[in-house]
């Protein structure tokens, strides 16, 4: 503080004035202010993000139905009388629903709009109606109310979605088709029930008949080989690497490369598993198993780098603690070590796996992108997953899958949610405190 | 022998002096040693590195059989490396190396056939933090009896467990809670806890590394009484920067200064009547 030239130390007091206390106190208010300003912006969005998805997507949950009196006759369904199965299978019920509908409508006359008629309700019908005959035979020979899927385009125009007051071109259902299911609706023959196809059945053309249970049973097996793959591969990779391993260059290469990989772009995986599973290896196409081989690979450099941190976060004084009572270096890690780096390890698998649940580009590599109707029974059946099958529902251009879309989207939502909450419950099981 | 220590005291010793001085020492423990304690752990001109950086320059030291020796010496002295020594804790560490000899019971601890994890049980080791597994208190005193299979059913580990936590003091404090966590103790309770933890598989040595540094002056001496309790059973060596601690709790005291062991006798002789200048700035607190 002293000047060779002047005597007098310099003695500077700290700044205790009012002025410099309330521009303190003013920046901290500001600070704080865009804190919750941030906070505000991102709630926001997230709100308009789940406000519109659920506002487009909460109609796909209900369906509008027809009530037709079907007349059960013996002589279509059953004509020998044996109520055979394979006869009852093999009955024409198409006609007998359409039989219905002009009992309904007599008036109605002309092949042109007998056959808008009969687009009033869904081209599935038949199926359901053959579904009910074949549960209760004893049916046979009655004449049964029988609620129907409309069709997709009568059940947006039920909803809304398709206006009214348009001119006849530029609408998907003509007034003759409106004036009919007025009359229906007049009749209390309409009615919006809960869509249970919608979570029941795969992939269909017709809307009505759509549903994510496909994807959503292709989604748990692609992500259950991924889980089984990554896991363990991930955590033996980790524990090897931190704990075992020597540090030396070569080490130091695989860290790097580790690292590298955990930002390679996941359609990069997906050629890789084009080429290597499908082309050399020859597995199938589309299938849950190569889904999930490719969504592993993806996911190992993150339960590796997650895994390694949760390990080198437990402290070395517990690593001690265990060698110095003479418990061996795999005794330490897997009676003290892994344990108390289990819920770090954890959460980590579960953020890659929530990343490999939301992965679509991959996929498309290795054929998931298909249109596959049936439920997938195994890992190597023809299967989809749900955000694949949003991006073909995205594309489709009937008004109906506008809304199932969203719908499935909030079921994807719904998947991750389970699973974050899972890996809650499961960090909160494994949590020691120390 | 004063000759040697002539020089060591004036200027920074190199090799060669040190083995000068390290001999010199040797005879001077067999001129005094008349008590009836045998040699335990006797370390013969150990040298260790961490990766360039040597840390210890040929320390040869005999710690007596039912004897606490006490590690004395300013920060940095090589003592906590000397200790980590005995039990080969050093080998945990990739880039230390350790050259030299030391034996327990005339075994070759260094030897390639001597099974490390067999040595640890053998040489307790007590750290400076109390470290405690996160775990109930009747398992951290139960683990180690039970990797090293010394027990056949639950009574037996029962009866470990209550016998250690009994020779460690805890015994009354904790038994009737002996499913709480390690961790909910208090520090010297802690410390107990590890001591326990340490003597339940029955070594021949226990190393203690700074066992007191955390605690307060209460737990302290209750550590040290501890301390003369187990030394009937126990062979100790206690690294400690309290000089009345060591003066207070061990029989022998080496004292370590840049990585060289300047002196080491019966605790009286060092404080009272030390041979080497450093040793006595040390203790009358000139440096350290």
């Amino acid at each position: 503080m002293t000047d060779p030239t002047i005597d007098q130390p310099i003695t500077r007091k700290p700044d205790f004035s009012a002025t410099h206390l309330r521009k303190r106190y003013r920046a901290e208010a500001r600070f704080k202010f865009y804190g919750v300003a941030a906070i505000f912006a991102a709630l926001a969005m997230l709100a308009i993000l789940l406000g519109s998805i659920i506002s487009t997507g909460s109609s796909a949950f209900t369906q509008t139905e027809i009530a037709l009196d079907i007349k059960l006759d013996a002589a279509k369904i059953d004509p020998d009388g044996t109520r055979d199965p394979e006869s009852l299978a093999r009955a024409n019920y198409r006609t007998i629903v359409r039989d219905a509908m002009r009992a309904q409508f007599p008036e109605v006359s002309g092949r042109r709009d007998l056959r808008k008629l009969y687009k009033l309700v869904s081209t599935g019908s038949d199926f359901t109606l053959r579904q009910i005959v074949e549960a209760d035979p004893a049916l046979i020979g009655t004449t049964q109310t029988i609620w129907f899927k409309s069709s997709a385009d009568l059940d947006q125009l039920n909803k809304g979605a398709i206006p009214r007051d348009v001119p006849e071109g530029d609408r998907r259902v003509n007034d003759a088709q409106i004036t009919w299911f007025d009359a229906l609706s007049d009749d209390g023959r309409t009615r919006r029930s809960f869509n249970t196809t919608f979570f029941t059945s795969g992939d269909s053309r017709e809307p009505e008949q759509a549903g994510v249970w496909g994807a959503v049973v292709g989604t748990m097996l692609t992500l259950f080989v991924t889980l089984v793959l990554s896991f363990p591969i991930g955590v033996m990779s980790a524990v090897y690497l931190e704990e075992f391993a020597p540090k030396n260059r070569w080490t130091d290469l695989i860290e790097v490369n580790i690292n590298n990989l955990a930002a390679v772009p996941s359609i990069v995986f997906g050629l890789l598993g084009l080429a290597v599973f499908l082309n050399f290896f020859g597995l199938p196409r589309s299938a849950p198993l190569v889904g999930g081989l490719v969504l592993a690979l993806m996911t190992l450099p993150t339960v590796i780098i997650a895994g390694r941190a949760a390990l080198q976060s437990v402290p070395p004084s517990i690593r001690e603690a265990a060698l110095g009572v003479g418990a061996s270096p795999l005794q330490t890690v897997s009676h003290h070590v892994l344990p108390l780096a289990m819920p770090g390890i954890l959460t980590g698998t579960i953020i890659g796996m929530a990343r490999a649940l939301g992965e679509t580009a991959p996929l498309l590599m290795i054929g998931m992108v298909a249109f596959i109707v049936d439920i997938p029974r195994g890992f190597t059946d023809a299967a989809t997953v749900l955000p694949v099958q949003v991006f073909l529902w995205a594309d489709a251009p009937e008004r109906a899958f506008v809304e199932r879309t969203s719908a499935a989207i909030m079921v994807l939502l719904a998947f991750l949610i389970l699973m974050n909450l899972a890996a809650v419950l499961l960090r909160r099981k494994f949590e020691r405190r120390w | 022998m004063t000759e040697a220590i002539y020089v060591e005291g004036t200027v920074r010793p190199d090799e060669e002096s040190v083995t000068g001085m390290s001999e010199a020492i040797e005879t001077d423990t067999t001129e005094t040693e008349t008590a009836p304690f045998p040699t335990k752990v006797k370390a013969n001109n150990v040298d260790a590195f961490y990766a360039e950086k040597q840390a210890l320059f040929g320390v040869s030291l005999d710690v007596p059989e039912n004897q606490v020796t006490a590690l004395i010496g300013p920060s940095g002295c090589g003592k906590s490396t000397f200790l980590r020594c005995i039990n080969r804790m050093n080998d945990t560490i990739p880039i230390c190396r350790v050259t030299g000899d030391i034996t327990i019971d005339e075994q070759d601890i260094y030897d390639p056939a001597i099974d490390v994890v067999q040595l640890r049980a053998r040489v307790g080791m007590v750290f400076q933090k109390p470290n405690p597994f996160p775990k109930s208190i009747y398992e951290n005193v139960a683990y180690g009896p039970r990797i090293h299979g010394m027990a056949q059913g639950k009574a037996d580990i029962d009866d470990l467990v209550e016998s250690s936590l009994q020779r460690a003091g805890l015994w009354n404090e904790v038994k009737d809670r002996l499913g709480e966590s390690g961790t909910s103790l208090s520090g010297g309770q802690q410390q107990r806890l590890c001591i326990a933890r340490a003597i339940a598989v029955n070594p021949d040595v226990i190393l203690m590394d700074e066992p007191c540094s955390a605690l307060d002056p209460i737990a302290t001496a209750r550590i040290e009484e501890l301390m003369d309790e187990l030394r009937q059973n126990y062979t100790i060596v206690i690294v400690t920067h309290s000089m009345q601690q060591a003066a207070r709790v061990s029989q022998r005291t080496a004292f370590f200064h840049l990585g060289y062991l300047v002196e080491s006798g019966a605790t009286e002789m060092i404080f009272t009547n030390p041979e080497d200048t450093r040793t006595q700035d040390y203790i009358t607190g000139r440096f350290g």
